[in-house]
């Protein structure tokens, strides 16, 4: 990469982000560790775990974003490749445990023990050691995507159709993730793990350092996305959200781009999942569930579509309420709160909290817009979308 | 069979026998089109004649069921998709004009350019003095230098069709395809238009174009050919064409 | 085991030429009985077979299930209900408990042979045809010689069709096993048991082992191959039975798919919960109908069809007002809102009716299940396939017949045309949509039949139901009809190989394979217009 790219990434909102991210990403840590218990600002550990777990999610947002804002392909099986990472990292950690399992068993996982495995699964090995986790984390959700992304864009599979089978894809893996004799846990996952790199997972200077990662995994991840949207590859891909077909008139090959941010996105996603883990403990086939991948989704919508800041934010914030709806009294009213939230952003701010927040501050901006009849967003989607309405010919 | 070869190679755009139906319905039937190198023409024919669908074949967005259509003399169309067809040098101009409407004007020709292609030269792309000289001539080509930096979804209708055809000339391609380029412009602009292909027929690129509006088909003072329930029903001069009983008959009606 | 039978052949052979003309050994069997030595209870069992007495068959019935109790001291027998009430066993008369010496008569495994075999001697007896069946068909598999003279006796004397082709098997089987049958009598047993071509008889065969003359064993492996090859074309019956039931219930969920998503062009996420609402309009029904009017639950499904349309369609017209028209053309927004849609009646469902499984009953007309040749259908899955049809026809017939289906047909080809030819869009809009939710709320009604009724119900029918609209290519409902039974039967002829679940993950996989070949489903539109 040039200097080039990174400087032309970087305008002011998006160095306000990289600020905070970078701010929230050594105070926090630090309170944590230096101030005593009890100190009115201290952190304390359960809230900074909580913290890192909705800063895994901004990255999983913006991985979404990459593609859904930025190319218009909605996916709703993002939550698959999320768990792949996870469940990469998973696999480390469950290698890492070694005899202190209830079993005792030096290799051997606690749950193949329990299910009468005489010897290790192939694809369990290597991932005892911490380079090779690390590079699945990437390679796993990564080939998974390439291959999806190969056949489903080289067939021009778009809009919802795309949509719906990302989404049987994240619930075939569902399935198959909840099967015993599949290799990772079945139903329970794995859990129960003990340290990392040697570290104590449990203890606050671990915990303080994963916090510390996600965030610079949040901002590396910003970087790159920033990096990709206003590289030239950037408008290709805009071209390809609002006019398909037209960009392939010029000359562009849509499917290799498709697939290059596709899989690009997914191995974000599987950074996430890798980062999630060991700061909630457990990683189970749940985190497939085609519910969760959908969710991700409106966090991006809630935040704005194609503003990267706005992906991040809406993770940050749609979590947030989640943990203090959840938490109290009002926790059966959770999802009336989450449904209803799908359906006002969509009806009412679809360009989410940055988009609509950017057009209130640009008034150039938004006197351009005010010319046209419609939004482009919105024009193009109806146009890329599978179900075209039959017009009349010529 | 020896004249046709020299016909086929020779010619930059040859089409014969081409088929294409929709569920039962003959869109092109036994279409045969010869263009030369150069040659700019002109295409006319009641709504349904098959015009589009001509254009979709050449550009690889429809596949013929049969027929021959080769580029350039040797390269069959028909075996490419819209890629690769596009990197050979052929652009094309929608009748819906088609700008990418969320992209600046200037971002919409610097798409066109006619550079790497491919994703890696793309992401790393970046503008050379030359590439942005070419931009800068055909931004002053279609008259939109002041507003460069406006999103083409705000441009007026005619505008759009302007930044298409600048489009097409950042694309630079040897054969430009251009659907109804005068759709909604007023008579100046419609001028303006015929006076811009002809300055870009000059350049020695060969223009295929669709028009219903015979004044400006007549402007273009070109060899004309006229279709009709997807195959060739006249062609000549424009008052040739229009002095043809059958195109009477076909255009108002039996 | 020899041994055994030619004891049992000699009491048996001992009744038929004594038969009960004293009445001793009735009594003198009770009598060993109730010593509770196993040599006693052995040879009792026989004696009490010979018998012919009416107590002979609950004795040993007691004295299989271990409700036999016998007093040493008095020489007594008492049976044990399965109530706890006990009888003399000698008598049948009731009496109010049994003594305490009163111990369990003890069996062992050999023993145990020796009373099924008895059991089933006697209920070859029993007045009740089809109890004689059920022996029958035990002594086929027992294939006892022993029970031979019995069933040749019974054979003539039987009446009963059933009855009397079970007892030619079950001698057929007899006389295969049997060292001292003829060659034709094998020959003819083997054809009798060929004919019969079942898993038993199958079963049979296969156990078929000793000294057997040439002609038989190749007689039998020839009946053997025959049987096992219209076994497996039964079982494809059954595959193709099974596939058939449940391609009817997907495409019973997908049907109303196919007109929002495949006619009007609407993804709607929430399609799952119409159905869901469906089923629960059945509970609510059958509630009222239990509490108020218990005569009229065989009817309850009657009347929740008509009801479970109007509820989930009224709520699609409402939905298609208030979210859905605001959305048109925005496809992908349209799926995010109408997934929350689903959140939100999922968790009013929840909130209502609590998160568990309600209880939805079959009348009796759904209940049971008959035979046909080697398969077995039940009444429900039956039923469910029938009235899939008759909602595919009808609406069919809707669609191309009635003014309102001709509507819906002209908004979907051409809007502004249709709008300019008078017709009121927006109401054909909702009028659509709230049709095909109806269907779906249908669908819920014979789901709730054959599903657990929860709020999650529609959930797990939501990505089958898309994946037939899209096999079957949008916007036709042949396509959906055939889409849904092509997959239906798919899965379950890959059940068998792969197991349910990796037989689910093995269709989806190969309809997104097959998306490649033809990405717009099998009976796709083509041309311009639509690849604009």
């Amino acid at each position: 990469m040039t200097p080039h790219i990174l400087t032309r990434s970087l305008d002011r909102s998006a160095m306000i982000f990289l600020l905070i991210v970078a701010a929230v990403g050594i105070l926090l840590p630090l309170s944590n560790l230096l101030l005593p218990a009890g100190s009115m600002f201290q952190v304390p550990t359960y809230l900074m775990s909580l913290f890192g777990k909705y800063v895994c999610y901004a990255i999983l947002a913006l991985s979404i974003d990459l593609i859904w804002g930025y190319c218009g392909i909605l996916s709703l099986g993002h939550g698959a490749f999320f768990a792949l990472g996870g469940y990469a990292m998973g696999m480390y950690l469950m290698r890492q445990i070694g005899s202190r399992g209830v079993y005792g068993n030096p290799v051997l996982p606690d749950f193949m023990v329990f299910l009468n495995y005489k010897e290790l699964p192939w694809y369990w090995y290597g991932f005892d050691m911490f380079w090779f986790a690390a590079l699945m984390v990437l390679v796993a959700p990564g080939v998974l995507a390439f291959c999806f992304g190969w056949l489903a864009f080289r067939s021009r599979v778009t809009g919802v159709y795309l949509s719906i089978i990302t989404q049987a894809m994240t619930y075939a893996l569902l399935l198959a993730f909840f099967r015993n004799d599949f290799g990772f846990g079945g139903n329970n996952g794995l859990t129960d793990f003990k340290d990392i790199l040697g570290f104590n997972i449990q203890s606050d200077g671990t915990r303080a350092t994963l916090f510390a990662l996600s965030c610079l995994a949040l901002a590396v991840g910003f970087l790159m996305c920033r990096a990709v949207v206003t590289s030239k590859l950037g408008k290709v891909l805009i071209a390809i959200r609002d006019a398909e077909s037209r960009t392939r008139f010029l000359g562009y090959r849509v499917e290799s781009y498709k697939l290059f941010v596709f899989v690009l996105s997914a191995c974000m996603a599987g950074v996430a999942g890798a980062l999630y883990v060991p700061q909630v403990g457990i990683i189970n086939p749940g985190e497939f569930a085609p519910g969760n991948s959908i969710e991700a989704v409106i966090w991006v919508a809630v935040g704005g579509r194609g503003t990267l800041i706005g992906a991040a934010l809406g993770a940050v914030v749609v979590n947030y309420a989640k943990t203090v709806f959840t938490s109290g009294a009002l926790a059966p009213y959770w999802l009336f709160m989450l449904g209803a939230l799908f359906i006002l952003v969509t009806l009412l701010l679809p360009k989410g909290i940055i988009g609509t927040f950017n057009d209130w501050c640009e008034p150039n901006r938004l006197r351009n817009r005010a010319k046209q009849k419609r939004d482009p967003i919105v024009e193009s989607a109806a146009a890329e979308d599978g179900v075209t309405l039959p017009r009349p010919a010529e | 069979m020896n004249m046709m070869d020299t016909k086929a190679t020779s010619a930059l755009l040859y089409l014969d026998g081409v088929h294409v139906s929709f569920d039962g319905f003959h869109a092109i039937n036994n279409l045969s089109l010869t263009l030369a190198p150069g040659e700019m023409r002109a295409i006319i024919g009641p709504n349904g004649a098959g015009k589009t669908t001509m254009m979709d074949i050449i550009t690889g967005k429809t596949k013929p069921d049969k027929g021959e259509v080769l580029f350039d003399g040797i390269v069959d169309l028909t075996k490419l998709d819209e890629t690769k067809i596009a990197e050979l040098g052929i652009g094309r101009k929608f009748q819906k004009p088609t700008v990418f409407e969320s992209q600046t004007i200037e971002d919409n020709l610097l798409l066109s350019l006619n550079v790497d292609h491919r994703v890696r030269g793309t992401l790393f792309w970046r503008k050379s003095r030359d590439e942005a000289a070419r931009i800068e001539r055909v931004l002053e080509t279609i008259r939109l230098t002041d507003s460069r930096h406006m999103l083409a979804g705000s441009l007026s209708h005619g505008q759009k069709q302007w930044l298409e055809i600048g489009m097409l000339l950042a694309q630079d391609p040897k054969l430009l395809l251009v659907d109804e380029p005068v759709a909604g412009m007023t008579d100046v602009e419609t001028h303006q238009t015929a006076e811009l292909l002809k300055e870009i027929n000059r350049d020695n690129k060969t223009v295929v174009v669709v028009e219903h509006d015979m004044t400006f088909v007549r402007e273009l003072g070109v060899k004309v050919t006229c279709l009709h329930e997807g195959t060739v029903l006249a062609e000549g001069t424009i008052d040739d064409v229009s002095a043809n009983d059958r195109v009477v008959e076909v255009y108002l009606g039996r | 085991m020899p041994d055994l039978l030619r004891r049992l052949i000699f009491v048996l052979l001992l009744t038929f030429v004594s038969s009960a003309a004293h009445a001793g050994p009735f009594e003198d069997a009770v009598a060993r009985l109730s010593t509770d030595s196993f040599s006693d209870t052995e040879a009792a069992i026989g004696a009490l077979t010979a018998s012919g007495n009416a107590q002979a068959l609950p004795i040993i019935g007691a004295l299989q299930g271990g409700r036999l109790l016998a007093d040493s001291a008095s020489k007594q027998l008492f049976i044990k209900s399965p109530d706890g009430k006990f009888t003399d066993a000698a008598t049948g008369a009731s009496v109010a408990s049994a003594p305490t010496s009163a111990t369990v008569v003890r069996l062992n495994n050999r023993l145990r042979r020796v009373v099924d075999a008895a059991v089933g001697t006697l209920t070859l007896l029993s007045p009740d045809p089809a109890r004689r069946v059920q022996a029958a068909q035990s002594v086929f598999k027992t294939h006892d010689a022993a029970a031979l003279p019995v069933i040749d006796g019974a054979l003539a004397k039987e009446t009963n069709a059933a009855a009397k082709r079970a007892f030619i098997e079950a001698r057929a089987a007899i006389l295969l096993f049997k060292p001292d049958a003829t060659e034709p009598e094998k020959l003819e047993a083997i054809a009798t048991i060929k004919a019969r071509g079942d898993r038993e008889a199958l079963a049979l065969l296969t156990g078929l082992t000793g000294d057997q003359p040439p002609s038989v064993v190749g007689g039998a492996a020839n009946a053997k191959a025959a049987i096992e090859r219209s076994l497996t074309l039964w079982s494809y019956l059954q595959n193709a039975w099974y596939g058939l039931s449940l391609g009817s219930v997907l495409l019973l969920a997908a049907i109303g798919l196919a007109i929002t998503f495949g006619v009007m062009g609407v993804i709607n996420m929430a399609h799952g919960e119409m159905v869901m609402i469906g089923a629960y309009v059945t509970f609510v029904v059958q509630e009222v109908i239990r509490t108020s009017y218990p005569g009229l639950f065989d009817y309850s499904l009657l009347i929740a069809v008509p009801l479970a349309f109007l509820v989930a369609g009224l709520l699609g017209v409402v939905i298609e007002r208030g979210i859905i028209r605001f959305l048109y053309g925005r496809p992908l927004e349209t799926l995010l809102a109408t997934w929350g849609l689903s959140l939100v009646l999922q968790q009013a469902i929840r909130t209502t009716f609590g998160p568990t499984n309600r209880e939805v009953g079959n009348p009796s007309w759904m209940s049971g299940a008959f035979e046909l040749g080697q398969i077995t259908i039940t009444y429900n899955r039956l039923w469910i396939l029938c009235f899939t049809m008759a909602v595919f026809v009808i609406l069919l017939a809707m669609l191309r017949y009635s003014s309102i289906g001709l509507e819906m047909r002209a908004v979907t080809q051409n809007r502004r045309m249709a709008a300019s030819m008078g017709i009121a869009t927006s109401r054909v809009d909702a009028l659509t949509f709230g049709l095909g939710s109806g269907i779906a709320g249908i669908a819920g009604v014979a789901l709730s039949q054959i599903d657990n009724v929860s709020p999650n119900l529609g959930q797990s029918y939501i990505i089958d139901s898309f994946m037939v609209v899209v096999f079957g290519g949008v916007g036709n409902l042949w396509g959906t009809l055939v889409g849904a039974f092509t997959l239906g039967i798919a899965n379950k002829f890959l059940e068998p190989f792969a197991g349910a679940v990796l037989g689910k993950i093995a269709i989806l996989v190969l309809i997104i394979l097959f998306i490649q070949k033809r990405p717009r489903g099998l009976f796709a539109l083509k041309g311009r217009a639509i690849e604009a």
